[in-house]
């Protein structure tokens, strides 16, 4: 009797080894199989005839095009054109947001004044500022700009200040004591108490920074992936168009992945918030 | 009752052997008429009634009492975080008008700064006196090896276990070299063992450094252990209700029996006081 019960208990060890260690595979291979399904199925649509010429691409039309706008180097510079604008956009966006947030964040007036105004632009969707950029900086790199800093500018202000409100007054007591005051107590204190929350900001602000650009660049034809998703539409070119949106999605992942996750995950960690 | 607690105090000082009266240069920290009352949900509450308290250069003192006896927030006040809203706090000869690093307050929860590394967290006090980075560093050192961390000064807090965090943060208060340490319940939070190890440590570091240290704990055989004088609070209102001068020779042990009989005597007097407060509230309820 014992000893099939210790049997018993050491099979089941066994089973529970099983099922964690090649997890992580199995569950890719999940995932493969799901996008092979998937790109099965978008070939077999393409091959049926619903559409007429132009207004749908099956897979290996999207490669091809791919490939051949890689290889003429269209696709290339239309990616940096476009990380370019977003560069700059997200760059001015986080001075500003930074600047702001620290504003909003450590004093009442200026929070009760323009934090409102912030909380209300934040509901705004930045491709609402489309007209107006138009407007005030006509067809120019500006435009585009403008846009994309309206766009990730006020989740980075509110990341700050959440960041700020946040902070464990502790920290700060403990600063102050030891002599920290002014600029000093800013910045190496309570902006770097408050960078989990900023992060999330910065995260957020990147997408909606990614979002308003590609809107942006529908305003006006340029060699930019907005520029080109609109060539496709002009010229009836699916394979083109689809083929645009994949690059947007790959670069989109791409960034979350290399820059925001990291990012997030070490300093999550390193402030104690996740082991 | 206040003529009552001025006799028991006398009675426990002449325990303790000598009463001294202290010329005004070696009184580190003169506390005068200190009081805190603060209004919360419309009813005024009286966090800390009117204190006097000299503490002499060089002493350890305990601050001892169940929550919400003032013995925080009289630390707090000593340390410049918060205003008294009576009276006036005289440290090392100067008024108190804010916090100073002169008098550095060590938190239950260490406060380290988890973005900087062990090294870093040491320094920031010198940073701030704008001191050199060559000299920030070997200064650092020097006060991590003090505490036994030598071979942590990279790592992050989230690498320390809370014992290590302790330590850190007292090597970070001492390398400012401020003339009073003001330790909330520090070890509070630690198990037993470490906090055993902690008191031996932070007992040889006193002796060394010749810091004035003011000690809050509710722990009664920690206060026993430490200080040169035990000051009881007592809560609702927030108090002081007794002072015990302790003579045990050092270093001392939890387990010495002198040292568990007089713990045993204070807890009583800090019981009876409760007990009798309450009961005064009973009464005063009643009519």
């Amino acid at each position: 009797m014992v000893s099939e019960t210790v049997g018993g208990t050491q099979s089941r060890l066994e089973l529970a080894k099983q099922h964690s260690t090649p997890q992580w595979w199995t569950k890719a291979l999940r995932q493969i199989a799901f996008y092979l399904v998937l790109l099965l199925i978008w070939h077999k649509l393409a091959t049926s005839n619903l559409w007429s010429p132009g207004t749908f691409a099956g897979p290996l039309d999207v490669w091809s095009t791919l490939v051949e706008r890689f290889q003429d180097g269209t696709l290339i510079i239309a990616i940096a054109v476009s990380l370019r604008r977003l560069a700059i956009g997200y760059a001015i966006s986080l001075v500003l947001g930074i600047i702001l947030g620290l504003l909003t964040g450590l004093n009442r007036y200026f929070d009760e004044t323009v934090g409102s105004l912030v909380l209300g632009f934040q509901a705004l969707p930045s491709v609402c500022w489309t007209p107006f950029a138009l407007l005030w900086f006509g067809l120019s790199e500006q435009a585009m700009i403008f846009v994309v800093v309206m766009g990730a500018l006020f989740s980075i202000i509110l990341g700050v200040d959440a960041g700020i409100k946040n902070t464990p007054p502790v920290y700060i007591q403990a600063a102050r004591n030891m002599g920290a005051r002014g600029i000093a107590l800013a910045t190496q204190v309570i902006l770097p108490a408050a960078l989990p929350n900023i992060i999330v900001g910065l995260k957020q602000g990147w997408s909606f920074a990614w979002r308003s650009l590609m809107a942006a660049e529908l305003l006006y034809i340029t060699l930019s992936l907005g520029g080109l998703l609109e060539n496709g539409r002009d010229f009836v070119d699916a394979s083109l168009m689809f083929a645009i949106m994949l690059v947007i999605i790959v670069l989109g992942v791409l960034i979350n992945s290399i820059i925001f996750g990291p990012l997030e995950r070490v300093v999550r960690q390193r402030w104690g918030l996740q082991k | 009752m206040g003529q009552q607690i001025m006799t028991t105090s006398q009675h426990f000082e002449h325990r303790g052997g000598d009463i001294q009266v202290l010329p005004a240069s070696d009184v580190a920290l003169h506390v005068k008429d200190v009081s805190k009352t603060f209004i919360s949900k419309g009813r005024i509450v009286e966090a800390l009634r009117p204190v006097d308290l000299e503490v002499a250069a060089g002493e350890f003192v305990c601050f001892l009492g169940p929550s919400g006896c003032g013995k925080s927030t009289l630390l707090s006040i000593i340390a410049g975080l918060q205003e008294p809203t009576t009276g006036k706090v005289w440290a090392n000869g100067k008024q108190v008008k804010g916090p100073g690093t002169d008098r550095i307050l060590l938190f239950q929860e260490a406060a380290l700064f988890p973005w900087l590394d062990v090294q870093h967290n040491v320094e920031f006090g010198l940073r701030q006196a704008g001191i050199k980075a060559r000299e920030r560093a070997i200064i650092a050192r020097k006060f991590i090896e003090t505490v036994h961390l030598k071979g942590f000064e990279c790592s992050y807090v989230h690498q320390l276990s809370g014992g290590m965090r302790q330590r850190a943060a007292i090597a970070r208060a001492l390398a400012i070299d401020p003339a009073i340490l003001l330790m909330d319940e520090p070890f509070g939070a630690l198990d037993a063992f470490t906090r055993d190890r902690l008191h031996t440590e932070l007992e040889s570091i006193w002796a060394e450094t010749q810091k004035t240290i003011l000690f809050v704990t509710h722990n009664v055989r920690e206060a026993v252990a430490l200080g040169d004088r035990v000051v009881v609070f007592a809560p609702r209102p927030g108090r002081i209700v007794h002072e015990f001068h302790i003579d045990l020779p050092r270093p001392r042990s939890l387990e010495d029996h002198n040292l568990v009989d007089l713990s045993a005597e204070i807890l009583h007097v800090l019981r009876s006081e409760m007990v009798a407060n309450e009961e005064e509230e009973e009464e005063n309820n009643g009519k």
